[in-house]
């Protein structure tokens, strides 16, 4: 147990720093949260830079254009990113941090080839298209179907949830190729190109008034049979694969951004006043902010554990559903706090008199969406209860 | 950086833990609560395991170990629920003689906390050295000089208790910046027991989930126990990550603020030590309410964990500082 870097570790430290000091600044803050296409051009356009200055795909193999970096240096790179305030990687989430790694892990010569140096340089976004209507956390009971017609899968169904669709240029897609087959034994896993004709994608406004995910229509949508990634009916494997990504590390720049959000509620408090006071001068305020900012603390302490643990064993520790969930409900508790401490502030999603009711709510939506997103908190207790406790799994309902 | 424990430090956590299992089975602990919550041979034994002397050096008799050992040490004595005044005597070892031995039995008292009132000493009967930390430094009190009565029922069976109603001052051993020092160090390590506890409490009831039986299933099997249970697991990561973090900052405080990491740790090492405690009876039902399971030890004890050396509101304050400071 070692929290001292290595001279190695170090360099490699001062010179993200460095870099990201003179870059972050230069590159300006994102555009308004509506202006989708401009949002796109932001995001790709800061992977590009990354991808140029080397310091794209922290995780990928060097022979796809990553890094390569140990656990160690991920840790490194999370907390300077954090640090410098650099742009969120935005719509590069998909391809990126699960669309990308499962091509380089199950993807043909010919699929990586097309598709992992674009991703990684910005010049292409993913979207995921597996959840559907009756399909969330019942994930294994998708319904989108997909006929063979010579050397084209032709795709009926509907998506939903899919963020962002609308900007997206393919999309790691689920459908059932065998519906005669067991539940988790006719899935298939295809990338779609997002321009097919039959493909329609209808907004699908969140709680926050956003366009961040849509719904998707698929009409007779033909896909080559080329796009299948790993064999025909095997894609519950594929999948597992993806989700191993997705469920990694993919939350740690924010977990370490929330300790900035946490110093700029001590600010907020500070310039909040009633009776003569501030809020800050509240000793309960201050002790519920000083519990959080430690429980963070050991959040980010549990996320180095899990990391080191990785580095040893080659899989994502088991903490990882334990990571999500304590940052979750952290998440959830600090951004709470926030928009209390507007008051009356906090009835508005404009600054008024300067303070962040926008910034506060956006964080506590967000932080609300995590609980759901990329599988739920009671999903992910039914995993720690079942696969780490060793409790007995739940009764499965009769096959069909 | 490598934050995992080492192969040595997983094998003096599996040794401790062996050791303790071995010499602290749960059936004997009726016994030591009738003996008053402190066993002479257990205490030697432990000693004996070095655990007073880890972190003094090995010219001072010591195993020179460091933080993050001890703090792996503790986990396994908290889990085990193991009494005495371990954690006094190991923080004295090398400001008293013979408490690295074990010889001395030292217990303390910490009044540099905002309410210092009453003052209660835990294992009162048994000391042969009193430390007082106040403010301005560290004080050596021979207890038969204090004025005490025993508590009647103290809270944890195994954690007897004397009022201490007059405490003469002592002998100065240590200045305003060592008292300072033994607390923090003495947060940090009590840290290490509270995530003992977290343990402890969640493997208890995680094995009575999978025994006992209603509606002709394991009550583990229902939702709503297994995600308690997965509750408890959260927890107890969380207080491992935090204890283990106030270990190592404290070996390697050039990395960042120990204050910081040692009340992080507090916190939610504290939180997790008192929750998990809780959620153990509610798995247990109506038998977590009885005297005759282990759950209520737990909770019991990690109250007395709660007022030692800063309590979660008094960490959390101190954290609220550094974060002002830095605002
Ligand atoms: C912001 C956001 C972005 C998303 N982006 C994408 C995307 O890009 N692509 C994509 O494919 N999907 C996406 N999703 C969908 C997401 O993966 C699903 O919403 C999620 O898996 C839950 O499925 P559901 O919404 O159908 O809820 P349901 O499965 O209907 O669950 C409803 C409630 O029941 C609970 N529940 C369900 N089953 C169980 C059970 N067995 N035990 C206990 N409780 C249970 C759930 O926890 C939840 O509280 C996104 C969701 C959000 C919120």
């Amino acid at each position: 147990m070692d929290l001292r870097t290595t001279p190695e570790e170090q360099k490699f430290r001062d010179d993200l720093a460095a870099w990201l000091a003179s870059e972050v600044p230069a590159y300006g803050p994102p555009p308004s949260t509506h202006d989708w296409d401009a949002r796109r051009a932001y995001d790709t356009g800061w992977q590009r830079k990354l991808f140029e200055a080397g310091y794209a795909g922290i995780n990928w193999p060097k022979e796809y254009g990553g890094l390569d970096a140990s656990g160690v240096e991920q840790l490194i790179y999370f907390e300077e990113i954090a640090k410098a305030n650099a742009p969120y990687i935005g719509v590069n989430f998909v391809g990126m941090l699960h669309g990308g790694p499962t091509i380089m892990v199950e993807g043909t010569e010919a699929q990586k080839a097309a598709h992992i140096p674009r991703i990684i340089s910005g010049e292409e976004v993913w979207c995921q298209g597996f959840s559907e209507p009756v399909a969330g956390s019942d994930l294994a009971n998708l319904q989108t179907r997909a006929e063979r017609d010579g050397d084209h899968y032709v795709v009926n169904g509907h998506k939903i949830w899919t963020s962002f669709a609308h900007v997206a240029d393919y999309c790691e897609m689920l459908v059932r190729t065998d519906p005669d087959s067991s539940k988790h034994g006719g899935i298939s896993w295809l990338i779609m190109p997002m321009d097919l004709d039959g493909i329609d994608i209808r907004p699908l406004p969140t709680l926050e008034g956003e366009g961040e995910f849509s719904e998707v229509f698929l009409e007779d949508v033909r896909i080559p049979v080329s796009n299948l990634v790993g064999k025909e009916n095997d894609g519950w494997r594929v999948t597992n694969v993806t989700l191993r990504f997705e469920r990694g590390t993919a939350f740690a720049s924010d977990m370490i951004q929330l300790q900035a959000f946490v110093a700029k509620m001590v600010e907020t408090a500070k310039k909040i006043t009633s009776d003569g006071a501030t809020a800050w001068d509240d000793k309960a305020l201050r002790r519920e902010i000083g519990h959080l900012s430690g429980e963070l603390e050991s959040l980010w302490a549990m996320v180095k554990l899990s990391v080191c643990e990785a580095k040893e064993t080659g899989v994502p520790g088991v903490g990882a559903s334990a990571v999500k969930l304590y940052y979750t409900d952290i998440f959830q508790r600090t951004t709470e706090l926030a928009v209390r401490l507007l008051g009356r502030a906090g009835i508005s999603r404009s600054d008024v008199m300067d303070l962040p009711a926008q910034h506060f709510f956006a964080r506590h939506f967000n932080a609300i969406s995590t609980a759901i997103a990329a599988g739920t908190s009671q999903i992910q207790k039914n995993i720690i209860g079942e696969r780490i406790l060793g409790q007995v799994k739940e009764p499965k309902p009769n096959p069909a | 950086m490598d934050f995992q424990p080492t192969e040595d430090q997983k094998a003096l956590r599996e040794g401790i833990r062996s050791f303790v299992e071995g010499q602290l089975p749960f059936d004997r602990i009726p016994e030591i609560e009738k003996a008053g919550g402190f066993d002479r041979d257990l205490w030697n034994e432990v000693a004996e395991m070095g655990v007073f002397a880890l972190r003094l050096s090995e010219n001072e008799g010591g195993v020179g170990l460091g933080f993050s050992d001890a703090v792996l040490v503790f986990a396994e004595l908290g889990r085990r629920l193991v009494p005495g005044p371990v954690v006094w005597t190991h923080l004295a070892a090398g400001l008293v003689d013979g408490a690295a031995t074990g010889e001395t039995v030292v217990g303390g008292v910490d009044l540099m906390g905002p309410t210092p009132e009453p003052v209660v000493v835990e294992y009162f009967d048994t000391l042969d050295v009193l430390l007082v930390l106040r403010s301005d430094g560290v004080y050596r009190v021979d207890p038969a000089t204090c004025e005490a009565k025993p508590v009647d029922v103290p809270l944890d069976p195994l954690t007897p208790i004397h009022h201490v109603t007059a405490l003469p001052e002592g002998d100065k051993i240590g200045d305003a910046d060592a008292a300072a020092r033994l607390r923090l160090e003495g947060a940090a390590i009590i840290s290490g027991v509270q995530l003992g506890l977290s343990e402890g409490a969640l493997e208890l009831a995680n094995d009575y989930a999978k025994e006992r039986q209603q509606f002709g299933r394991p009550i583990g099997g229902f939702q709503a126990v297994k995600h308690m249970l997965a509750e408890m697991f959260v927890k107890q990561e969380a207080a491992r990550a935090g204890a283990y973090n106030a270990g190592a900052t404290l070996d390697a405080p050039e990395v960042a603020d120990v204050q910081k990491a040692v009340s992080a740790a507090k916190v939610t090492a504290g939180e997790s030590a008192i929750r998990n405690a809780r959620t153990g009876i509610q798995v247990h039902g109506g038998m977590g309410f009885t005297w005759e399971v282990m759950a209520h030890y737990y909770l019991k004890r990690a109250w007395v964990c709660e007022n030692m050396f800063g309590t979660q509101d008094e960490h959390a304050e101190k954290i609220a500082t550094i974060l002002e400071a830095a605002n």
